[in-house]
């Protein structure tokens, strides 16, 4: 069968994801049930928003009734490290002729990780394989999603404390950063600015002003040795 | 859910599928990136964890025990446990089984 080669291939290669978004998938769908929402939005939000650490930081906006300009800027900021992997693609994506809005669409960190790395094997259809991955991927968060949305709803269990997988999610990925990044200005600038936020306006209003000191401070070290 | 948690999932889609598509519709084939926008796409991402981190914890309140204690022992569960074993999915199952467990052993 026509790209049946490069389905397999992106199945074997995708394996290490189907771990990570089966399980993360599932501690959402739980934490969203566990707020109040019903099991099916959990797999709808992972169709069409389809973005991992957003999804949570949108549980908690939707819960604090946040406004619709404030999850827009929340959403940006959350997200805007997808604009890099859009860039690093765009000679690889524009060759693509079928399901390239798709490709784009579902970019996600993994997916851009699995992909940027190049074809694993010569002679596979780049398209396919690329879609393959893709496809797969949001297919594993959708279904994680699902499961833990239905287990949440059907499972007689005392989820409260649940939430702190996602602290746990951040606290991990500020780890990984400040362990990684030659530059930890942007990290402390982070941290620092939202503290700031947190004192001067409140748990309720410090997403707004800590993003607008985040990109002031970020603009100053900038051109003064900051590589990330 | 209602109109405006609709309204409110349906931005964070559109804003999070415009990031996705802006690199094909602003940059032509053999337009080069702005230096800011480069910039911006390596630094903000460390900030944004800082960020999160301080937004996931801005609930906590020091007059009582219950009020950070299992948020910071689990906490520093998760970051000392990752930075040993940089398992990202262990450290976050150990950190919140942990918070969970405290939270109904502290009162």
């Amino acid at each position: 069968m026509k790209g049946s080669r490069e389905l397999r291939t992106a199945a074997v290669k995708t394996v290490p994801v189907a771990a990570g978004y089966l399980v993360m998938g599932f501690g959402f769908g739980v934490l969203l049930v566990a707020r109040g929402y019903p099991a099916l939005y959990a797999p709808l939000m992972a169709l069409f928003v389809y973005a991992g650490s957003m999804q949570f930081v949108l549980i908690d906006l939707l819960a604090g009734g946040a406004g619709l300009i404030e999850t827009a800027l929340m959403t940006f900021f959350v997200n805007a490290r997808h604009l890099f992997y859009g860039l690093s693609m765009l000679d690889e994506y524009r060759r693509v002729k079928r399901g390239r809005g798709y490709l784009i669409f579902s970019l996600t960190d993994e997916t851009y990780s699995l992909l940027s790395s190049g074809l694993p094997e010569e002679g596979l259809d780049a398209g396919r394989y690329y879609l393959g991955v893709s496809a797969l991927d949001q297919g594993y968060w959708v279904l994680g999603c699902l499961l833990g949305g239905l287990a949440g709803e059907a499972l007689p269990f005392d989820f409260r404390g649940i939430e702190f997988s996602m602290t746990a999610l951040f606290l991990v990925t500020l780890t990984d950063q400040w362990m990684k990044a030659r530059d930890r200005r942007p990290a402390a600038i982070g941290l620092g600015c939202a503290l700031a936020s947190l004192l001067l306006f409140g748990p309720g209003q410090l997403i707004l002003p800590a993003m607008a000191m985040i990109l002031i401070l970020l603009l100053f070290i900038r051109g003064k040795g900051a590589e990330a | 859910m209602n109109a405006h948690e609709l309204l409110t999932v349906l931005v964070a889609a559109l804003v999070t599928a415009a990031i996705r598509f802006a690199p094909f519709a602003l940059f032509p084939p053999g337009r080069k990136t702005p230096a800011a926008v480069e910039y911006l796409g390596r630094a903000l991402p460390g900030a944004v964890a800082g960020l999160l981190v301080v937004y996931c914890l801005r609930g906590l309140h020091f007059g009582a025990l219950s009020g950070w204690l299992p948020e910071a022992l689990s906490a520093a569960l998760v970051v000392i446990s990752y930075r040993l074993i940089r398992n990202s999915l262990l450290s976050i199952a150990a950190g919140t089984v942990c918070y969970m467990l405290l939270l109904r052993l502290v009162v």
